[in-house]
């Protein structure tokens, strides 16, 4: 009884994520394009230099860096912010499942959620460096 | 050759990448990196940077069409997340210790083995109805809608799985890939998921692992956004269009014979590695 009940409320659940799942991968392609149009437009002449390894500017290491630069709208800037709201969007579906499991007074999977949550945040403010 | 033309041929070559992915069940990451290193002479950990961003959005983009169908678990695969992302941060901390010919050869390897399963399509592992005890009191049964209704089934082996699954997190922190194979591997052998149940939770556990190793990389300085911008949307193109090919049963000699390619870019990766001809 308790185990048809929980299928039910999983999936509608699901649907919802689904839906968000979805709309954060097409708004973030949408903001890297936008991004790379702007990039390609200012320094498609260039030369590329990626057989070396130099590591990326400290400003598109960090979320706030990323703001910033996404602000002043440079096109590096802006495509490393659709790529950080792509990085988020797996984070915001394990957010959205704690909800779920408040809903159905799961404290187990409660605590398990937040576990990974907890790591996914802290690799995401740069504890994993 | 300018940003620009560089730009052009990373993205038609993610687009390849994402297709053949998709078509062989490997992912476009674990496909795109080889490409990168040996076809584009990128160095290896900015092509994990762009590969592990490209899984994310893979990830995202299927599971929207795999949760209407209402296969996966998401208690197992949540349950199994604890071990995937501490997995992929102690990866990605081997990843930053080790030379750049140690991982191209551990990721040669994995992309042989990879593509080895792949290309052999044994039965699916036989479901068991004993009960276990640890998915009992963890609740990791479940119920997936089947052709005569609902089926229910049991997990069994917790801890091998869970072990399993801190190794697929490590490769993917480690190689910046999805580790798909190993996954399934870990749920569909070792703890005797549905095959349906075991894909579908896969898939939704990739985008988490990959978000947690994305993380690292994005602080670690290893994505470059002029270079995932082409790779992300290319990968994503060809996998979604790569998944609609899939569903036709003649494509399994296809399936093999990319498979049979994979396997030769592996062994490439490792003679690479080994010899050091990664280095410019």
């Amino acid at each position: 009884m308790n185990h048809k009940r929980s299928a039910i409320s999983d999936a509608r659940i699901d649907e919802t994520i689904g839906n968000l799942l979805r709309a954060g991968v097409v708004v973030s392609s949408l903001i890297v394009l936008v991004g790379g149009g702007l990039y390609l437009i200012r320094h498609g002449t260039e030369l590329p230099n990626y057989h070396i390894f130099l590591g990326e500017p400290s400003d598109l290491r960090s979320i706030m860096g990323i703001l910033k630069d996404a602000s002043s709208f440079s096109g590096r800037g802006v495509i490393q912010f659709g790529l950080l709201l792509l990085i988020a969007t797996p984070i915001m579906r394990v957010a959205f499942t704690v909800v779920s499991f408040v809903i159905q007074r799961d404290r187990v999977y409660i605590g398990v959620t937040f576990i990974v949550l907890a790591v996914l945040l802290f690799s995401l403010v740069g504890g994993g460096r | 050759m300018n940003i620009a033309e560089f730009c052009c041929l990373t993205f038609f070559g993610s687009v390849a990448a994402g297709f053949l992915g998709a078509l062989t069940g490997l992912g476009g990451g674990i496909i795109i990196i080889p490409l990168l290193t040996l076809a584009f002479g990128v160095d290896i950990r900015y092509a994990i940077g762009a590969a592990i961003v490209s899984v994310i959005a893979t990830s995202c983009g299927a599971a929207a069409a795999y949760v209407k169908e209402g296969f996966s678990n998401i208690r197992l695969g949540m349950f199994l997340e604890m071990a995937t992302t501490f997995g992929a941060l102690f990866g990605a901390a081997v990843a930053a210790r080790i030379s750049t010919e140690s991982i191209a050869v551990i990721f040669g390897i994995v992309l042989f083995y990879s593509a080895l399963i792949s290309a052999r399509d044994d039965a699916p592992a036989a479901t068991k109805d004993t009960p276990d005890f640890l998915a009992d009191s963890l609740h990791l049964d479940g119920i997936y809608p089947g052709l005569a209704g609902p089926v229910s089934y049991r997990v069994h082996h917790i801890p091998t799985g869970f072990s399993l699954m801190f190794l697929a997190g490590t490769l993917s922190g480690l190689l910046g890939i999805g580790s798909g194979a190993v996954k399934v591997l870990a749920m569909d052998r070792a703890m005797h998921v549905p095959f349906k149940v075991s894909t579908t939770t896969s898939n939704f556990m990739i985008g988490v692992t990959a978000a947690a190793s994305a993380s690292v990389y994005l602080n670690r300085g290893y994505i470059d956004p002029a270079l995932a911008m082409p790779v992300m949307l290319g990968v994503v193109l060809g996998s979604l269009s790569g998944s609609r090919v899939l569903i036709s049963s003649r494509s399994r000699h296809i399936r093999r014979i990319f498979a049979g390619v994979i396997m030769v870019m592996g062994v490439e990766m490792i003679y690479n590695g080994v010899t050091g001809r990664l280095l410019p």
